[in-house]
């Protein structure tokens, strides 16, 4: 299962932060990009290589949204879920696509594709509903819209 | 002829890319002299892409503009919007801090410094640090991250402190919902922030600084990471500031989706690699910030306030505003809005002006029924409250805060409970975890909604309790101001709360 690049990729990564104050963040970052998640295996090398315990590592990586134990389908579908967006619909939106791919918040269609996940804000207050595939931002979202992202 | 196209999220999220594509390939096979430059938003939402031609002289505007105009916008058939700065929304503001923002392509420092640029810097250079700090204080700048502390009196104690390094943090995690003055600053004049950090980096004797920048915002992320190489290239950041001898230099750091890290303390844990829980204050982190050292944390609003105050003059800035609210604020009005995007203007402006006038209402022509200000923990304002006027005090004085002065505009078919309820459960997905009343309050508070909708009419005075709790038992405002939409919200709404059986009643 584990991936056999995975020490050489991390010890690139930690050549990369050397010398930086409070790397851990960048690394989990490098990690993400990566690999798409945070390999089980990454855990020990970066609690050796920053000195701290596996335990210490795990609970940042658990505290923060981005960071995720399993990877995630093809494209990551972000919806914005806060209150500028939910003043011009947003939660029927949420509802029509997720029923239309037939998964709930966090899950992934079971080809693998698409991951849908709640976002609280993406800036895109004044041209709700927003969404974002990947990087790609889409404003004023609508099923047609968000399905010619995900194409 | 130049093109403006903008490079702003909001514009690419409306097709501002596809339209740059299409005026580029147009004009190249017309065989037109056409430089596309991607400048920032001039903060007119609903008429992005607005995309501004000039033809040596005025710049003409047009929004929003699709793929399929741009043969008519070349051929000058389309209909325009005239100059920007006729267009009533832009023409009553008053751009400070955002003077710049739309105006000139980001990345290109000749143009920054030919729109006033660096000017700032050079007067601080000139100045010792406690000038720099005095001038700051004179200008009545208050913090615009939320709780409008004064940006001077902070710069004091950093200045003050001896230590062998302290440090410049900018706080880019703009989680609010309702807001996007940093993302659109930080898109569309970052020099303007990597200034201001300089000019705070002098004033208190700090080399180093960071941007704690979220990472919802992958442009602003590309746009800051850009200017600051071009910075160094250019000797503006690094060892030597615009040849003063002076040190200063930055790093854009970016955060993992933790609405909790916008919070200072839990910023600093989160930048020095931790988990991002709050920390009890003493210690401030002016004295104990990052790594121990004594840090400057502001919000990116205030440092890219500073070089306009030493451009321009403390006392010009100071001059604008209402009572102990000076400036001007960027006013961020979205939701079901018909004009919505960025309004800089002086402090005290009635919200129902705002609200009415300026942004014309709700998009969808219904009633306006509540106004959210200052993100997910500011209160709901009923329109009786219109007449408050748009400043810190006066808002705290109707039970409301103006936060980073995010506007969310909801009407008639909005359900305030339900708006209640997602205030409760924002706060238990979000929560830090460090307090009870926060962690355990907020799960408690979704439960104690679901059984007023359910017609539990007595859950009522429960969450009154509740609130209370959160008030008096959270460290940070998460915990402690999320009763702020959730009893705004009860008690300016009672029929949206009302069982089915008083309602039959
Ligand atoms: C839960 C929470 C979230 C916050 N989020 C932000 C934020 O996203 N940006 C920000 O500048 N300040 C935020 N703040 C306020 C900061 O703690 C701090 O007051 C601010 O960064 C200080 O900068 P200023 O004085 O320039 O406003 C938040 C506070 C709390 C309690
Ligand atoms: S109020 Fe909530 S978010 Fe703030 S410190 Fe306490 S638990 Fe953490
Ligand atoms: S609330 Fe949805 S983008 Fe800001
Ligand atoms: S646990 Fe310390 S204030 Fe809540």
């Amino acid at each position: 299962m584990s991936d056999p690049t995975l020490p050489e990729t991390m010890a690139e990564i930690f050549a990369r932060h050397r010398g930086q104050e409070g790397p851990m963040l960048p690394i989990l970052h490098a990690a993400m990009e990566a690999f798409g998640h945070i390999p089980e295996g990454a855990v020990p090398l970066i609690a050796e290589e920053l000195n701290l315990g596996r335990a210490e590592v795990h609970g940042v990586i658990s505290f923060y949204h981005d960071f995720r134990k399993e990877p995630a389908g093809h494209h990551l579908l972000k919806i914005c879920r806060a209150e500028a967006c939910q003043a011009v619909g947003a939660n029927a939106l949420t509802e029509r696509v997720l029923a239309k791919l037939g998964i709930g918040w966090g899950e992934t269609t079971p080809d693998g594709r698409i991951t849908v996940e709640p976002v609280y804000c993406l800036g895109l207050c004044a041209c709700g509903p927003a969404a974002m595939v990947g990087d790609r931002v889409i404003g004023r979202a609508d099923e047609t819209k968000i399905e010619e992202a995900l194409a | 002829m130049k093109i403006y196209v903008p490079r702003d999220s909001a514009a690419k999220a409306l097709g501002a890319d596809a339209v740059a594509a299409a005026i580029a390939a147009e004009a190249e096979a017309r065989g037109l002299d056409v430089t596309v430059i991607r400048n920032g938003t001039r903060g007119m939402i609903w008429l992005e892409p607005l995309v501004e031609i000039d033809e040596g002289g005025a710049r003409h505007a047009f929004g929003p503009v699709t793929p399929a105009d741009v043969p008519a916008l070349l051929d000058g058939t389309l209909e325009g919007l005239g100059k920007v700065e006729d267009i009533p929304f832009f023409a009553r503001q008053t751009r400070l801090t955002f003077a710049r923002c739309g105006l000139i392509d980001p990345l290109d420092l000749d143009a920054y410094e030919a729109h006033g640029g660096l000017a700032g810097l050079r007067r601080a250079i000139a100045l010792t640090g406690q000038q720099i700090v005095d001038k700051v204080k004179d200008s009545g700048l208050r913090g615009r991250g939320g709780a409008g502390f004064p940006t001077g009196i902070k710069w004091q104690t950093v200045h003050d402190a001896e230590a062998d390094q302290k440090y410049i943090v900018c706080n880019a995690d703009e989680g609010d919902s309702g807001t996007f003055a940093d993302r659109m600053i930080m898109e569309g004049d970052p020099f303007t922030l990597i200034e201001g950090m300089a000019i705070a980096g002098l004033a208190v004797g700090a080399t180093k600084g960071y941007v704690y920048l979220r990472s919802e915002y992958p442009d602003a992320i590309e746009v800051m990471q850009e200017a600051v190489r071009i910075g160094r290239a250019r000797g503006f950041l690094g060892a030597d500031v615009l040849g003063s001898g002076r040190t200063y230099d930055m790093e854009i750091r970016v955060g993992a989706g933790a609405y909790v890290c916008g919070e200072e303390t839990s910023l600093l844990n989160s930048l020095e690699g931790k988990r991002g829980i709050v920390r009890a204050k003493p210690p401030l982190p002016a004295l104990e910030g990052f790594l121990g050292k004594p840090t400057v944390v502001n919000n990116v609003i205030s440092l890219a306030t500073v070089p306009v105050i030493f451009e321009k003059g403390a006392q010009h800035y100071a001059d604008f505003g209402l009572g102990r609210s000076k400036g001007t604020m960027p006013i961020q009005i979205a939701g079901n809005v018909k004009y919505g995007g960025l309004f800089e203007t002086a402090f005290g402006m009635p919200l129902g002006e705002l609200v009415n006038d300026v942004a014309g209402g709700t998009a969808t022509g219904r009633p306006v029924k509540a106004v959210q200000v200052g993100g997910p923990l500011g209160a709901y304002m009923p329109p009786s409250k219109f007449d408050t006027p748009f400043a810190y005090e006066e808002f705290d004085g109707q039970g409301g805060l103006i936060g980073h002065a995010g506007v969310v505009i909801f009407d008639d078919s909005a359900d305030m409970l339900q708006m209640a309820r997602f205030a409760m459960e924002f706060c238990a997905v979000e929560s830090c975890g460090k307090c009870t009343p926060c962690r355990i309050g907020a799960v408690r508070g979704v439960e104690t909604i679901d059984r007023i909708a359910e017609g539990d009419g007595g859950a009522k005075e429960l969450l009154v309790d509740l609130c209370e709790t959160m008030t008096d038992g959270s460290l940070c405002a998460l915990g402690g101001l999320t009763p702020y939409p959730v009893l705004s919200a009860l008690e300016n709404y009672p029929d949206d709360f009302a069982t089915r059986k008083e309602a039959a009643e």
